[in-house]
């Protein structure tokens, strides 16, 4: 049993063992509290909602570790989506052919890193801070979408659109795999690749890594457009999920991507911070908010609840710090 | 300055017998004795890790001694020492980096503790300038108040950090490589204040690498090698050889390393390379396998020449030559690319990413090569370029996932060379490499250098200490105000007339 734990331990790290300890408490408890916890029913809901935050927050994820942050994905979503909105409506609404959905999706998937390329090209090269930079950012995008929507909804889209927001392939949702693929990509390209690899190091030491001979400026435009690229992906997403887009939709989720971030072991000031631990982290608030409300309780409060919850890790993770560094003392 | 005028010079102003500390089953300290009298200055001499910096922590109350020590303050035993308790007692340290605020005026950074409390009051800022003011007017320094701390320069920093020291009455003064970023000048401007504070009662205790000024400002020195007492020496008579002995227990022959190397083929030529404001009209060539040094007071244009020859910066005339071709440099990536490698004197902000592994620093500037056609990074490519180069130069580490802040200074230096050396250069630039190396460590560094020249790798040296550049250079260049002022050869001139030249 213990060489069991050291040998996970070493595979996979404390953090990941950690959090997968404390989604099968949260499971555990949950299932104890009500029967309908463990049903497939639930499963499919909290499989349905879970890929939105979580493309959402992969795009928060890879800015944080390059040591900035990217306050503008909902808008960038909520942009992308519109794009491909206004491409479907133009050629019918809903009826408009296959092809239509085709070139809006690229069309979307374009707008979204074009504005994730503009972010990071100013970050990188004027050398402004990325807080400022994706704010501004934010308020403009909010500002273009609200101005050509008029603050309302844009909605009617073609029935083929259902199965992407909520079919099924062989038992399994979608939106899922959807999110499961996107989360493999951006594993292997933070942890597999040359260009993970420069975006660990400006996070820790920019100026350090440009000595070594990194191109550190393109190397965070480019971290900025693939963070617009999975916010376009999660904008296309929630049109095919709400079969609407409205420029705020969503707008809740910023700060829980943070919180998922954080919650996930992502050091706040850049240079740590794996995909793995994240998506568990994600699992466990999705659990966390599903249940609560199984139980009946108020959705606000399962919101208040998420807050609890990363001040008690935060706690906890210094207690078990404490704790180790006594056990280690006490050993030696 | 309140000062207990009455202290008796013979009752030390500590006293430590028998102090040992244990980490993990290994004596960082083992039966130290350590004594300081009041207006003393006294020198704390040792390699890394021999205990300097554990020393000082117990006696500021940062650690815990192993039972069975014997510690009095001033002729007063004490049990047991809490940060508080060594505050009380008037010692104070300086850290390497200072611990003051940038963002404040010199004012507030003097006096902040004053400006400490638990209940909200107001702070009389008039008292706060006096207070400030009488210090620095003690200390014969001539600071502007109301000066952001972080527009001066790190020499007037120091003498802030020290009459922060003495605003809260400190008797025992720790300075931590007080001098480790000050020219020649600001140093000597330095110990000229550290002697005012001795002759005033105040005993200092000195950590420096410098042997030099160690031997030039101390009393005594206290020599410590691997957590055990070497002894106790008096200053006077003392030569910096005999104390490099006493730190490493091992002998050092100082002998000129220049060769002649004009035979060579010219590997890196500069013709007139100037740069507005940096440089001026500079010419130089280095040779294959040889070592040129480059001297030169702080301010006299070397960096800024290293970076030009770097690609970090673009000249505004004249021209770099590599093997007879020009080269026209965009950025330090064409210029690692030709061949040219540059180890920047600031190792914790430039030369390595800190809190990243040893083994990810070393294969930082060589991604491309250890990265398959789909960009993804070979692990066993990687591990083998990370295993030669930890072997080729005997760095020694716990793993290679450990973080680079883990090592001691000689071990990262010897990283930052792996890294540059796994790019395969023709050219290595070196600037300041031994700075916060030990001395023990900084011969192995230098033997790395010959054995690398001797492989035939072009090597420019930089260095601010003379004795560096006249030991293990084949040629020596002196730069001042932005030009090279002369050429030297080591084996024709001595050191003496060499050190006068570039400090006269």
């Amino acid at each position: 049993m213990s060489r069991l734990v050291k040998r996970l331990r070493a595979t996979y790290g404390d953090d990941v063992l950690g959090l997968v300890a404390f989604l099968l408490l949260v499971v555990i408890g949950f299932s104890l509290a009500t029967p309908r916890f463990l049903s497939a029913a639930n499963f499919d809901s909290m499989a349905f909602q879970l890929p939105v935050l979580g493309l959402l927050t992969l795009a928060m994820l890879a800015p944080i570790i390059s040591g900035g942050l990217n306050l503008a994905i909902i808008f960038t979503a909520n942009i992308s989506g519109l794009t491909l909105a206004a491409i479907l409506n133009y050629y019918g609404g809903v009826d408009a052919p296959f092809w239509a959905f085709v070139l809006g999706a690229g069309a979307a998937l374009l707008v979204g890193a074009f504005f994730g390329f503009l972010m990071g090209a100013v970050i990188a090269y004027v050398g402004a801070h990325p807080i400022l930079v994706s704010l501004a950012m934010m308020i403009f995008l909010r500002g273009l979408g609200e101005f050509l929507t008029r603050g309302g909804d844009i909605s009617g889209f073609p029935d083929y659109l259902k199965p992407i927001g909520h079919g099924f392939i062989l038992g399994v949702p979608v939106p899922l795999i959807i999110f499961a693929v996107v989360a493999f990509a951006m594993h292997v390209l933070l942890s597999h690749t040359r260009h993970g690899f420069s975006v660990y190091m400006i996070g820790s030491n920019i100026d350090a890594t440009r000595y070594s001979g990194v191109h550190t400026q393109r190397t965070l435009t480019l971290i900025y457009t693939i963070s617009g690229l999975l916010c376009a992906i999660a904008g296309i997403l929630m049109l095919t999920r709400f079969n609407s887009v409205r420029v705020g939709h969503g707008e809740a989720l910023l700060l829980v991507t943070v919180l998922a971030c954080f919650l996930g072991g992502v050091d706040p000031f850049g240079g740590f911070g794996r995909v793995v631990p994240v998506v568990l982290a994600l699992v466990i608030l999705q659990v966390l908010s599903s249940g609560l409300n199984l139980l009946g309780a108020n959705q606000h409060l399962s919101t208040a609840v998420w807050g609890l919850f990363l001040i008690a890790v935060m706690v906890l993770r210094f207690v078990v710090g404490r704790v180790r560094e006594r056990f280690e003392k006490r050993r030696n | 300055m309140p000062l207990d005028k009455t202290a008796q010079r013979d009752v030390p102003a500590i006293s430590l017998r028998h102090v040992s500390k244990l980490f993990g089953g290994v004596h960082a300290l083992d039966d130290v004795s350590f004594e300081v009298l009041p207006g003393e200055v006294h020198c704390l001499a040792g390699e890394n890790g021999c205990g300097k910096s554990t020393l000082i922590k117990i006696i500021t109350g940062v650690y815990t001694p192993e039972a069975g020590v014997e510690m009095a303050f001033a002729g007063q035993s004490v049990t047991s020492v809490t940060p508080n308790v060594a505050r009380q007692n008037g010692i104070a340290v300086i850290w390497q980096d200072l611990a003051l605020f940038p963002e404040m005026s010199v004012a507030e950074n003097i006096a902040f503790e004053t400006l400490l409390g638990n209940l909200p009051r107001l702070v009389s800022y008039r008292r706060l300038r006096a207070r400030s003011a009488a210090i620095l007017e003690m200390l014969g320094e001539d600071i502007d108040l109301d000066a952001r701390l972080n527009t001066l320069p790190i020499a007037q920093r120091q003498i802030v950090a020290i009459a922060r020291a003495l605003i809260s009455d400190a008797k025992l003064i720790f300075m931590d490589e007080p001098t480790a970023s000050l020219t020649q000048s600001e140093t000597d401007s330095l110990l000229g204040v550290v002697r005012k504070l001795a002759a005033r009662g105040v005993a200092v205790v000195f950590v420096s690498h410098r042997l030099a000024e160690v031997l030039d400002i101390a009393d005594r020195v206290t020599v410590l090698r691997d957590g055990k007492l070497v002894g106790i020496f008096e200053a006077e008579g003392m030569t910096q050889s005999r104390l490099t002995e006493l730190m490493t227990g091992k002998t050092f022959g100082a002998e000129v390393a220049a060769r002649d190397m004009t035979g060579a083929p010219a590997v890196l030529e500069v013709e007139g390379l100037s740069r507005h404001g940096e440089f001026e009209d500079v010419s130089l060539t280095v040779r294959e396998g040889e070592v040129v040094g480059l001297t030169g007071l702080i301010g006299a244009g070397r960096s800024e020449l290293g970076h030009a020859l770097f690609g970090m910066t673009r000249p505004d005339a004249g021209t770099i030559r590599l093997s007879g071709r020009e080269l026209h440099l965009r950025s330090n990536r064409d210029a690692v690319a030709e061949g040219i490698a540059y180890v920047s004197e600031d190792r914790l902000a430039l030369g390595l990413v800190q809190p990243q592994a040893i083994a990810d620093n070393i294969v930082l500037p060589i991604l491309p090569r250890i990265s398959r056609r789909t960009g993804l990074i070979s692990p066993t490519e990687k591990a083998g370029r990370v295993e030669h180069w930890l072997r080729e130069l005997s760095i020694k580490i716990g793993q290679p996932s450990d973080p680079v802040s883990t090592l001691s200074g000689g071990n990262q230096q010897r990283v930052v060379l792996a890294k540059w050396l796994a790019t395969n250069p023709r050219v290595l630039i070196l600037d300041s490499p031994t700075v916060g190396v030990d001395v023990g460590a900084r011969a192995g560094i230098f033997r790395i250098i010959r054995d690398l020249a001797e492989k035939g790798l072009a090597i420019l040296m930089i260095s601010d200490e003379v004795p560096e550049v006249y030991f293990n250079a084949d040629r020596v260049l002196h730069m001042a105000g932005g030009r090279i002022r002369g050429e030297y050869d080591p084996r024709k001139v001595t050191l003496k007339e060499l050190e006068a030249a570039v400090y006269g």
